[in-house]
């Protein structure tokens, strides 16, 4: 997109800033809230030489994004509710195999098919878990049109630096709420391509990682005779069913992400300075809670926020770093809050159950009661 | 060097033998079938950097493993919209579909009848066993009405799947189906197949002696090829019935279909992206 300012709805952030960071490919079925995305990207990825294709579910959609990362193309995809969870199976096969794939999960109420066109900020933890086995992924969760383009260019950043899938949140409240929103010029905007073998063929073993952990990745068609799979391989890329193996594979999967958290946390510290109580929330919900931060200000509590922006791997050590009571606001009945009472006992969760995002005033009604 | 020796040298280079065993059982038809691919492929004098293999799960499955190229074992069913993935970014690149008849139809079956219909140019090698045979000989969606598998005790109360028919309706310009009796035949099919262009399908009914065959009256792989070599009949204009597989009954092999000039998903993608650039 040419530079200059745009009126866009955070579903057509998410697609302008996909195209913005390389994005070429996209497999997708249409699903509330998230299709303006996939329509967006019809509409403009042939616009940019790029391949846009409607499978015939979210499982064929993931697997379709995964086969086309290994030619070498950034990719992506986009769901919500009921679609989010059918991918889960192929996010672990991305996640074992160290593919970069970007996938948005527009959140929505739920359970089941829930609330389609209202907000939910149920999947948080699933984000995390919802394939079956223990790895670790990257999540980040914007609050406005405007950060939504802007992270996304990270979340692509991440999923090549890391090779790994990059589960990117919003709500059905952003995803449909409209903005204003300034675009970069193009060079202007940083793009990370995925590290690729330095050495020939016959001298690479493709599952091979560097000192920070992560292997270079061959692109299909170049002589690498690349095999991956699923099962627990080995350097080769081989199955190598063994508990040794195991060991070996599913540590480093982990801890590639693990030892790099620092630099892939992102967290808005809003008049936490000399916060006695602190709200920690994410996405549209923050955009209450900020509000009621003021209100509590101008009555003399001393209040703040914390605004997760990456949600996974969790930045604990900005919950460790303060000292105070924590209130956690998220439109679920107790997900985040979970992880914020590991590194904290002084924390409430002001829950709700969806199709709506708390208002301020009760988020302040829960400050006041916090600091009485 | 003799033709057969020079054959199985070339064959090498394609395969990973450094995986070797394999884990397919003796008497399997799994290998028959790996084999005429990779004599087809090798006729085809096709760059071996430009050809991709995709398979699901399942002992068929296992196929990607053992082929010295670009080779992706992925998750149950989800071979083809793996394979259509890399074809649809990369149409240059001749992707194979190998992998068995309970991922490709059962868990595999929206993938496939729908890349059939949107006819992406892939390759489809569809080894049908009439089992699950990677966990122990389960009935699945190829197995013949009553067959006795570990989950048809009495008897298979199900009815398969006619894959060519279902090929053929949904389009699909290239739609065969052999034995592993018929070696010279599948090769020579997938060596055509290669060739073509878009949703190709090669049905291949192999042996399980392990796990199907002994519950079903051939206990040994020579019996369960006695039966196909008896009971095959080749006849490229079949009808529906003629296609249907009973239990132990005759089975109709030949080219069910071949035509020219469908355009692919692939290409008429390629005149979007012109439209789209006006």
């Amino acid at each position: 997109m040419k530079p200059g300012y745009y009126f866009w709805s955070g579903d057509i952030a998410a697609a302008e800033g996909a195209i913005a960071a390389g994005c070429r490919f996209y497999a997708g079925y249409p699903i509330t809230p998230s299709s303006e995305i996939a329509e967006r990207m019809a509409l403009r990825l042939p616009q940019e030489g790029g391949k846009f294709i409607e499978m015939e579910d979210e499982i064929g959609s993931i697997a379709a994004i995964i086969g086309a990362s290994w030619t070498g193309k950034k990719v992506m995809t986009a769901t919500a509710g009921p679609g989010i969870s059918l991918m889960n199976e192929n996010i672990g096969l991305a996640a074992m195999t160290e593919v970069p794939i970007v996938v948005i999960n527009a959140m929505r109420g739920a359970p089941s098919t829930g609330l389609p066109t209202l907000i939910g900020q149920g999947d948080l933890m699933q984000a995390k878990w919802g394939s079956h086995g223990s790895y670790e992924i990257i999540s980040l969760y914007p609050d406005s049109v405007q950060e939504t383009f802007d992270l996304m260019i990270d979340a692509f950043n991440y999923a090549e630096k890391y090779r790994v899938p990059v589960m990117f949140l919003i709500d059905a409240m952003l995803a449909h709420m409209y903005e204003k929103i300034y675009v970069p010029p193009d060079d202007e905007i940083v793009r990370i391509e995925r590290k690729r073998p330095t050495t020939p063929p016959e001298e690479t073993l493709i599952y091979k990682a560097d000192d920070d952990l992560i292997p270079p990745m061959p692109r299909i068609g170049e002589g690498y005779k690349i095999h991956a799979s699923g099962l627990t391989h080995n350097e080769k890329g081989y199955p190598e069913l063994t508990p040794q193996a195991q060991e070996r594979l599913v540590k480093r999967l982990n801890d590639k992400i693990r030892k790099h958290a620092e630099e892939i946390w992102k967290v808005e510290e809003y008049k936490t300075d000399d916060a006695d109580i602190i709200v920690v929330a994410m996405g549209s919900e923050s955009r209450s809670v900020r509000l009621a931060v003021d209100l509590a200000r101008r009555e003399g509590i001393k209040a703040g926020m914390l605004r997760l922006i990456t949600i996974w791997p969790f930045p604990y050590k900005f919950i460790e770093k303060y000292n105070v009571p924590y209130i956690v606001a998220e439109i679920n009945y107790g997900q985040i809050y979970h992880k914020v009472r590991e590194y904290t006992r002084d924390v409430e969760l002001l829950p709700k159950m969806g199709g709506e995002i708390h208002k301020p005033d009760e988020v302040l009604r829960a400050i006041r009661r916090a600091v009485q | 060097m003799n033709p057969m020796e020079e054959m199985r040298r070339e064959e090498e280079k394609l395969l990973r033998t450094d995986r070797l065993p394999h884990v397919w059982c003796p008497g399997c038809g799994i290998g028959i079938t790996l084999n005429a691919f990779l004599r087809a492929f090798i006729r085809s004098k096709i760059d071996p950097n430009k050809l991709v293999v995709v398979s699901g799960i399942g002992c068929t499955g296992r196929a990607a493993g053992y082929v010295n190229v670009d080779s992706f074992h992925t998750t149950h069913g989800r071979g083809i919209p793996f394979a259509v993935g890399i074809k649809f970014a990369r149409p240059d690149l001749n992707v194979v579909v190998f992998s068995g008849d309970g991922d490709l139809f059962a868990i595999g079956g929206n993938h496939f009848v729908n890349a059939a219909r949107r006819n992406h140019d892939l390759l489809v090698i569809a080894v049908n066993n009439f089992t699950y045979g990677m966990t122990g000989g389960q009935h699945g969606p190829t197995t013949p009405t009553g067959a006795y598998t570990t989950t048809t005790p009495y008897g298979n109360p199900d009815r398969p799947f006619n894959i060519p028919h279902l090929a053929i309706s949904l389009g699909a310009p290239y739609v065969a189906r052999w034995t592993t009796y018929h070696v010279n035949q599948i090769q020579n099919s997938i060596y055509h197949a290669l060739h073509k262009k878009g949703f190709r399908v090669i049905e291949v009914i192999s042996q399980c002696p392990t796990v199907y065959g002994r519950r079903n009256d051939m206990k040994t792989p020579l019996e369960m090829m006695h039966y196909f070599q008896k009971n095959s009949v080749r006849k490229d204009d079949a009808s529906f019935e003629e296609l249907e597989l009973s239990y132990n009954g005759k089975i109709v092999v030949g080219v069910f279909r071949d035509v020219q000039g469908i355009p692919t998903y692939e290409e008429r993608y390629e005149d979007i992206i012109r439209r789209a650039k006006k």
